[in-house]
C-alpha cells in the first residue's frame, strides 16, 4: 500500500476509535436515563425518585388480576421474580395483556402502590403457530400460557 | 508485480465506465428477481404461514418491518464502507455508490418505522415509545437525512464527498447500537428473533416468507442502487468519451 493511502486509512481509523470511545463513554453514564423502566426490586431498593412519573416493567403475577366490576379499575401485581409491586390501573388494557405477560406501566408510587395512567403490553422474541403452543402447553401440562388469541 | 495483479478487480470498479457496464447488466436482473421473490414471500407470508400463538394476524407486517429494518442497518453499513474506501483510495466511483445509498436507506428506515408503529399499537398499545430501539433507528433516519443535507449544502463535488464521508464514519457508531439497544437496555421491544445464538425463535413457517422477502428487499436495494449511480455518471461524466459512445449506441 502506498504511504499517502496508509496515512489516510490511519487518519481514518482514528477517527472511528475516537468516535468509539466517546460514545461507549457517553452510552455508560447515561444508562440509568436511557433504561426504559425499573423493575420491581429497584422501586423496593429505593432506586426509584420519590413522587416523579417513572415506568416499572415487570411479569404479571398469575391469579393477581382483580377487576373491579362497576369500573374499568383494575389492580394486578408486578414481579420481576424477586419483588413484587402492585399496581393499580383504571382504562382499557392492551390485547396482549394477561397473567404471565411481560408489561410496561407508566404513573407514579403512592402509598405503596404503583398507580399507573398508561399500561403497555411487551411481546416476547418467539413466534409460533397456535397449534403448536398448544402441543407444548399439553406436553408440559402446564396452565402458563392462556389459550390462543 | 503479482500482489498489484490479485488487486486488478478493484482498481477495474474504480474506473467510471466499467462500473457503468457492469451496472446496466445487473441492475435489470435483480429487478426482476427482487420483483418474483418479493410476490412470492408477500404471498407465502400472507396466506401459507401460520398465524402468530398471540398476535393472530396482526404478526404479518413482519414480513415487511423486519427486511425493511436490516436493509436500513446494511444500507448504511455500505453507504459508509463505500465512503472509506473514496477517502483512502481517492475512488470516484466509491463516492457516487455512497452517495447513492443515502436516499435508498433512509426510505428503509422510514418504511421500518412506519411499520413497526402501526405494529406497536394492536401489540404494545401505542405506536411510539422512547425507548433505546426505536430512538436509535429514528436517528439514523435523520443521520441519512443529514448526509443528504450536508451533499446538497456543498456545492463543490469533492468537498461534499469528503465531507459526507465523515459524517458516515461519524454515524457508523450508531449501528451496533441499534442492533445491540434491546440487550444492553430494558426497553419495550423484544430481542432479536432471527439473528440469536441459539437459532432462531420462530416456527419454519414463518420464517421461509421471512428470509424470501430479505433477499428480496436486497435484490431491489441493488437494482436502485445502480440506476442512481448510473444517472449519477452520466450526467457527472457528459463530455468523456465513453458516456459519448453510450449515448451514440
Amino acid at each position: 500500500m502506498q504511504a499517502q493511502r496508509k496515512k489516510r486509512l490511519l487518519i481514518v481509523t482514528m477517527i472511528m476509535v475516537g468516535v468509539s470511545i466517546s460514545a461507549v463513554l457517553t452510552l455508560l453514564s447515561l444508562t440509568e436515563n436511557i433504561n426504559l423502566f425499573y423493575s420491581p426490586s429497584q422501586v423496593h431498593a429505593g432506586e426509584v425518585p420519590a413522587d416523579a412519573s417513572i415506568r416499572i416493567g415487570g411479569m404479571v403475577v398469575k391469579g393477581s388480576v382483580n377487576r373491579n366490576p362497576d369500573s374499568l379499575e383494575v389492580n394486578f401485581d408486578l414481579t420481576d421474580t424477586a419483588k413484587i409491586v402492585t399496581v393499580v390501573y383504571t382504562g382499557i388494557l392492551p390485547d396482549l395483556f394477561r397473567e404471565g405477560q411481560g408489561i410496561v406501566a407508566a404513573g407514579k408510587m403512592k402509598n405503596g402502590r404503583f398507580h399507573a395512567d398508561q399500561v403497555l403490553a411487551k411481546h416476547d422474541e418467539t413466534y409460533m403457530a397456535p397449534e403448536i403452543s398448544e402441543s407444548i402447553k399439553a406436553a408440559h401440562g402446564q396452565q402458563s400460557m392462556e389459550s390462543g388469541y | 508485480m503479482q500482489k498489484r495483479n490479485s488487486r486488478a478487480w478493484f482498481h477495474r470498479f474504480g474506473s467510471s465506465s466499467y462500473f457503468y457496464r457492469i451496472a446496466s447488466r445487473w441492475g435489470p436482473r435483480t429487478g426482476w428477481g427482487a420483483l418474483v421473490l418479493m410476490v412470492t414471500g408477500i404471498f407465502m407470508g400472507l396466506f401459507v404461514a401460520p398465524p402468530d400463538y398471540q398476535m393472530g394476524d396482526s404478526y404479518r407486517i413482519i414480513y415487511i418491518h423486519v427486511p425493511t429494518a436490516w436493509m436500513s442497518l446494511s444500507v448504511y453499513v455500505l453507504m459508509a464502507l463505500a465512503a472509506a474506501i473514496g477517502l483512502i483510495w481517492k475512488m470516484k466511483v466509491s463516492f457516487h455508490v455512497s452517495r447513492a445509498c443515502a436516499p435508498i436507506g433512509a426510505a428503509f428506515t422510514f418504511c421500518a418505522l412506519i411499520t413497526g408503529s402501526l405494529w406497536g399499537k394492536p401489540t404494545w398499545g401505542t405506536y411510539w415509545i422512547w425507548d433505546a430501539r426505536l430512538t436509535s433507528e429514528l436517528v439514523l433516519l435523520f443521520l441519512y437525512m443529514g448526509y443528504m443535507a450536508l451533499d446538497k449544502a456543498i456545492p463543490d463535488r469533492n468537498t461534499a464527498s469528503q465531507a459526507t464521508a465523515v459524517l458516515s464514519l461519524v454515524g457508523l457508531v450508531n449501528i451496533p447500537i441499534i442492533h445491540y439497544s434491546v440487550e444492553w437496555w430494558n426497553t419495550l421491544h423484544q430481542g432479536s428473533t432471527v439473528i440469536r445464538m441459539d437459532g432462531p425463535s420462530i416456527d419454519a413457517q414463518m420464517l421461509v416468507p421471512l428470509l424470501i422477502t430479505t433477499v428480496a428487499m436486497n435484490l431491489y436495494f441493488v437494482s436502485v442502487l445502480f440506476s442512481r449511480v448510473r444517472c449519477e455518471l452520466l450526467n457527472l461524466e457528459r463530455r468523456t468519451q465513453w458516456v459519448r459512445e453510450v449515448i451514440n449506441g
